[in-house]
């Protein structure tokens, strides 16, 4: 009864969200373009599928996984945790005792991207238009690598207090000169995956480990260290994407040979 | 026509597939790591089974419902053949897909606390309802502003690279120059405007774009919206903050 309450709640929400797309949508079709859709009924049962399928898995999101990925953040990152960890009781910490937060930094973000339905979405499409020869689970693993990689160099970030911007300057070097190397037909994908990976699985996560990571830190400012995590969870997969292109035609050439 | 439960064995494991690892990693650390039992397992059982619905529906729902909307509304204004509307389309679907976006929202909340703190506006409640509220608007703005850019660039055929390399200097440039607190918001601020309805959506239109031009490939003209929708935010952050 309870998680009734909670489904039409959250179906009452993803309405409340999609209603500016779904009022775009109507007006152009009903004033400018004023032609009746092909298949107009199985594109009505498809969105409410797309809505009722969003508000349940936001719903599960809510009532399961944010919770205890939070809570987990948060002990992860306590220094009791931390100090039990490496036996050294009333010393000060060192970048590298916080190792698990790296480790679950890396596993959260590739896990996160995994499940996320945005990512999903795109896989499906590029291998429907490429014709099958991308394949969609080396798309999202190369997505997910990248996600998780940032995310762990994200969280080493926070700890060691580095300024943000020497990190995503350096990243952007990287993904020019991957750009000039890559086949051409994956950059445009590519630069795609970074703004996919972060949608509603990834970001309460995210935003959740770095908010706590920033909070026990000491000399961290929740406020100024607390954001950037989603930054590098939008870099790092452009450049395994590239990287995974790169990687195939590599293959590709070695075996005509 | 398909029957709705045709294959749903199939897609109801597909979708446990994805959930796995995510459920892996939690139980590793909760369990392994930080020897602890997992708090109230009755509910997050249900609460997985609910995810496990929800993206099995969600999956079925865009290839019957978003994919065929995004690429028909791509075709029927290739053939009406007015720039002005598409854009005027574009535009619309970039802001009113943003404006109302709840991670977006919540990220705004955050900056005008970063900004105070900064003593870039004074710490009222009205001044900071002010600051998020504008800051909405900024983002909203520039992911219109980028999906227009990019619909003109898959009619054009600009390659995609010297257009996101331009705006990658833009972000360096503008980073020597804005307030160091706005710095690490603007940044997130690219990812956190993708909304799940609006990736395929969009996707679909770049691509139904492309596939409706002569001379243009899909898979080449066809992405990049989201990329450009990724990247502006960043750009008007900046220089919203340099502005107030």
């Amino acid at each position: 009864m309870e998680f009734l309450v909670l489904v039409t709640d959250a179906v009452r929400s993803t309405l409340v969200d999609v209603l500016p797309i779904l009022a775009v949508i109507l007006f152009f079709q009903l004033v400018v373009i004023r032609r009746p859709l092909p298949n107009l009924r199985r594109m009505l049962q498809g969105t409410a599928y797309v809505l009722l399928g969003l508000a349940l898995f936001l719903v599960g999101l809510e009532e399961a996984l944010f919770p205890l990925g939070e809570l987990m953040a948060r002990q992860l990152t306590d220094p009791a945790f931390l100090h039990g960890v490496t036996h050294r009781e009333g010393m000060a910490l060192g970048w590298s005792d916080y190792y698990w937060v790296y480790l679950f930094g890396l596993l959260l973000g590739f896990s996160a991207a995994i499940a996320e339905p945005a990512l999903i979405a795109v896989a499906i499409k590029a291998e429907v238009v490429s014709g099958g020869t991308i394949n969609p689970w080396g798309l999202r693993i190369a997505v997910a690598l990248g996600v998780g990689a940032g995310i762990a160099l994200g969280t080493f970030r926070i700890v060691t207090g580095t300024p943000l911007h020497w990190y995503i300057i350096a990243a952007y070097v990287v993904v020019l000169a991957q750009t000039v190397f890559a086949p051409r037909a994956i950059i445009p994908l590519a630069y795609d995956s970074g703004g996919v990976s972060t949608s509603t699985v990834t970001v309460p996560l995210v935003t959740a480990l770095g908010l706590g990571l920033a909070g026990t830190v000491p000399g961290r400012s929740v406020i100024i260290d607390g954001f950037g995590l989603i930054a590098f969870a939008v870099l790092f997969p452009i450049m395994t994407v590239m990287g995974y292109a790169q990687l195939g035609r590599w293959r590709a050439r070695r075996a005509q040979r | 026509m398909k029957s709705p439960l045709d294959g749903l064995g199939k897609s109801l494991l597909d979708s446990v597939r994805d959930l796995l690892p995510i459920l892996l990693v939690i139980g590793f650390f909760q369990l392994v790591v930080l020897q602890q039992p997992i708090p109230q397992l009755g509910r997050l059982v249900a609460g997985t089974l609910l995810v496990v619905a929800g993206l099995t529906l969600f999956v079925r729902g865009l290839e019957m419902g978003l994919f065929p909307i995004g690429e028909a509304l791509a075709h029927a204004f290739a053939r009406k053949g007015s720039l002005f509307w598409l854009l005027a389309f574009a535009f619309a679907l970039g802001f009113g897909t943003t404006v109302a976006e709840p991670a977006l929202i919540a990220v705004a909340g955050k900056a005008a606390e970063a900004a105070a703190e900064a003593g870039l506006i004074a710490r009222e409640a009205a001044a900071m309802e002010r600051y998020a509220g504008g800051l909405c608007l900024a983002v909203a703005l520039s992911v219109g502003v980028a999906i227009v850019l990019g619909v003109i660039r898959i009619l054009k055929g600009w390659p995609l690279h010297w257009l996101i390399v331009g705006g990658y200097a833009g972000v360096v440039i503008m980073t020597a120059f804005a307030p160091p607190e706005i710095v690490g918001i603007a940044y997130d601020s690219g990812g956190v405007t993708t909304s799940t309805i609006t990736v395929p959506l969009v996707t679909a239109l770049g691509v139904g774009l492309a596939s409706s031009i002569r001379g243009r490939n899909p898979m080449v003209d066809g992405f990049g919206l989201i990329a450009f929708a990724s990247l502006t935010p960043m750009i008007f952050v900046m220089a919203y903050g340099m502005v107030i």
